[in-house]
């Protein structure tokens, strides 16, 4: 595949200013104009993009359309066909999501000696964590702490973020690395062992750390190994519909369905840890995203209607640098590792018009700038727009070869489609990235329902408005830790009452009220792309039988 | 030249479905109305969900690919393999030496590798898979580790070993084994861990957590940035 030719003539303007650019200082910008560039340009603050929700925790807030479509949704079982005194599975803890926070939970509660069933929707490690590319922050290096970790990840969420959470992911952070370090995860070391790290998006010291750009994939490789090695109880294709509480108000399970042969069955815990990941393929805004398919927010939707609260649900993080083209791939991930190494956004013309490594809401709403109100973005022969990420900077900034060694799935993804990110630049525009809010958790991960936890991208405050790169892979693993040991340390100590699904029943009763449930099936589970002429086809013949 | 026809016919497990040009495999299914579950995971190249085998026309080499990262091409013949059958063993990578032996003891059948580099002509990543088991024969674990790093555990190679070598788990395990006990480990993440264990980063991170909003605004905005190491 080649560029189209007036893509090829724009890159002779990139080629013409690259000599220029090259060590070319670019100011950062100040709080004032960076709050403004957000306000005019980022999609949270576009107008009749989210509404108030009806009822719940957080009744009067408000959420993008297409989450509210699913909070105000209907319940896929009737509570009163739940046989509540039979349980399918009796167990000290369920977790629910076989990504990287809910492995690493379970590991840790499994250590302690709990018993464990960790139940996922499709298969072991099916997860953002597996594509999570350019790395993850720890402040282990001499001229960094903890604490200075700690203001750039508050700077980085517009100091919205709850401190007590940042706490706890910063100072945990070197003890994870150290936990996969032992565990015989492979990051990028200098011969003597040092942890190769650079900067990212906000940093102020180079604390990224990466294996590669698979750096998500080494690390759920490598607790999925481990996890099968300590044999802990898994079910793979099954998800959760409903969180089931006890007549005291704690959480004590959940119903499952199995995704395969349509099933429902109970399981009875102690404790629930929910890591369940996030809300990508939800397409907030219709945007495209670069998430795994099964990321449709299921576990907030549960929990919301046992009662937990969320945060920051109106903060959805774009990441600045989403495929433009080609369009087979339009929206997947251009790690933000492309800019670490060096490469700079540039406009139609050649021109850079942001500081590349601001942090993401500000370089999307940037990008956003200049090809909706500046036109000076590129245009595909599909109707996309973007700039170009001048990916061959790297390679005279760091020798030939960088790019293979550092960026290999980069590299192989743009191959697959003939194009050569080492000769020439890549097209990039904001794609739906992260789910910056969530459940509401303290420090051990718990949320305001007794015994239920939650951990990664389904809870939220840590990264406030604005998740740092390779936070998040920090947070799975800190949060995942710290749920899997508060978990494991609460169940000597929790008394049971009757398994109930009341709760499903009266927040039911609430939205009919409201008058505001829109009928969606909730959670959604899968996303579904059938082309809408097929769906609407195959629904008219159901209704001529 | 003629203009390239709008629409392409594939044969899904030999069934034909006719789609527009240029979709991916995967979209080219949901076009055609299937509603994935099995062989559908991170849509982005990342998982090993979707490894595809397929025939195109008047060439008897079977080809491969990911669904969601390869283009579907007109009398494309075509079946996904979500899943393939697999053994792994169970192992504490801490009390194992990283050695031929370990590797041969725990998947004795790499040893009756043929030598065909089908597995290097089925991988949809292009990886040196055969090489890196005749590294694993001989104990390289630190080559092992390399070839294999990008590794997706999609399984097509051990789908079509004759051998029956499942190469992907050897190399999870090569690599957990050179990143313990080969690769000196990180004596600066070490020496952090220790400080934060006894206590030494506390009274910075209470002192910075208290300062409030006001404090954290002037400091974030006078930070002293690390400059690039280049």
């Amino acid at each position: 595949m080649l560029y189209e030719p007036h893509m090829l003539e724009s890159i002779k303007r990139v080629e013409a200013t690259r000599s220029e650019r090259l060590g070319q200082q670019f100011s950062r910008l100040t709080a004032d104009e960076k709050a403004a560039l957000l306000k005019g340009y980022h999609p949270d603050y576009k107008a009749g993009t989210m509404r108030e929700l009806a009822v719940g925790p957080n009744a009067g807030d408000r959420v993008p359309h297409e989450l509210a479509d699913l909070l105000e949704g209907r319940g896929r079982i009737d509570p009163d066909a739940v046989d509540l005194g039979h349980a399918d599975h009796d167990v000290d803890i369920l977790v629910i999501g076989g990504g990287g926070a809910g492995t690493s939970a379970a590991m840790l509660a499994h250590q302690r000696g709990a018993t464990v069933l960790l139940t996922t929707k499709l298969r072991l490690g099916d997860a953002n964590t597996m594509m999570a590319q350019g790395g993850i922050q720890a402040a282990d290096k001499p001229n960094d702490s903890p604490a200075i970790h700690f203001l750039d990840v508050m700077g980085g969420g517009g100091f919205q973020n709850i401190p007590e959470l940042v706490r706890a992911l910063t100072h945990d952070a070197p003890a994870a690395m150290k936990w996969l370090e032992d565990l015989g995860a492979m990051f990028d070391k200098e011969s003597d062992g040092t942890m190769v790290s650079i900067h990212g998006g906000g940093t102020s010291r180079r604390r990224m750390h990466s294996a590669r750009d698979y750096s998500g994939a080494e690390i759920m490789r490598t607790l999925r190994d481990e996890f099968r090695n300590q044999k802990i109880r898994h079910l793979e294709f099954t998800s959760a519909v409903e969180l089931a509480l006890d007549s005291k108000g704690q959480c004590a399970g959940a119903v499952l369905y199995d995704m395969e042969t349509g099933e429902y069955r109970l399981v009875r815990a102690k404790a629930v840890i929910l890591a369940t990941g996030g809300m990508g393929r939800l397409h907030v805004q219709q945007f495209p995203c670069t998430n795994h398919y099964g990321a449709t927010a299921d576990g907030l939707v549960i929990a919301y209607r046992a009662g937990a609260r969320m945060v920051f649900m109106d903060a959805v993080q774009y990441h600045p640098t989403g495929v433009a083209y080609p369009e087979q791939i339009v929206g997947q991930l251009v790690t933000e590792k492309v800019r670490g190494l060096g490469a700079q956004l540039v406009n139609r013309e050649g021109r850079r018009f942001i500081f590349d490594l601001e942090t993401r809401d500000t370089v999307s709403a940037a990008i956003i700038r200049e090809c909706l109100e500046r036109g000076n973005g590129v245009q595909t022969n599909t109707g996309m727009v973007g700039v170009w990420l001048d990916s061959p900077m790297i390679e005279i900034l760091r020798g030939p070869g960088t790019i293979a060694k550092a960026l290999p799935a980069m590299m192989r993804q743009y191959q697959r489609f003939d194009l050569d990110m080492r000769a020439l630049p890549i097209l990039v525009y904001p794609t739906q990235h992260y789910q910056n809010g969530g459940l509401l958790i303290d420090a051990h991960g718990e949320t305001g329902i007794p015994n239920l936890f939650a951990a990664g991208e389904v809870s939220g405050g840590v990264h406030g408005r604005n998740r740092l790169m390779g936070n998040s892979l920090l947070d799975i693993l800190v949060f995942g830790r710290r749920a899997g040991v508060a978990a494991a340390e609460r169940v000597s100590s929790v008394t049971q009452g009757d398994l109930s699904l009341d709760h499903v029943r009266a927040y039911q009763a609430r939205l009919t009220a409201s008058g505001k449930e829109t009928g969606r099936p909730s959670p959604m589970l899968l996303p579904n792309y059938v082309r809408l002429e097929t769906i609407e086809r195959t629904a008219g013949a159901a209704r001529a039988a | 030249m003629a203009a390239e026809p709008a629409m392409v016919r594939f044969f899904l497990m030999g069934k034909p479905h006719d789609v527009p040009r240029g979709l991916t495999i995967q979209k080219a299914m949901e076009y055609a109305g299937f509603r994935q579950l099995r062989g559908c995971g991170c849509r982005g190249g990342y998982c090993g969900a979707c490894g595809t085998v397929y025939r195109t026309a008047n060439d008897y080499r079977l080809k491969v690919g990911l669904a969601c990262q390869t283009v579907v091409e007109d009398q494309m013949y075509l079946a996904l393999i979500p899943f393939f059958p697999a053994v792994k063993a169970t192992y504490r990578v801490e009390d194992l030496p990283p050695t031929a032996e370990t590797l041969i003891g725990l998947y004795p059948e790499i040893l009756r590798c043929l030598g065909c580099n089908t597995c290097r002509k089925v991988c949809p990543q292009q990886l040196e898979v055969m090489r890196y088991i005749a590294a694993a024969q001989r104990g390289d674990i630190a080559k092992v580790a390399d070839l294999s790093f990008d590794c997706l555990m999609c399984g097509l190679c051990a789908s079509r070993c004759p051998a029956e070598i499942v190469q992907y788990n050897v190399a999870v395990l090569a690599r957990r084994l050179y990143a313990r006990h080969i690769a000196p480990s990180a004596a600066h993440l070490a020496a952090r861990v220790q400080e934060i264990e006894q206590g030494e980063c506390e009274a910075d991170l209470d002192q910075i957590v208290a300062a409030g909003e006001v404090e954290w605004r002037k400091m974030y905005a006078a930070r002293e940035i690390e400059p690039e190491e280049l």
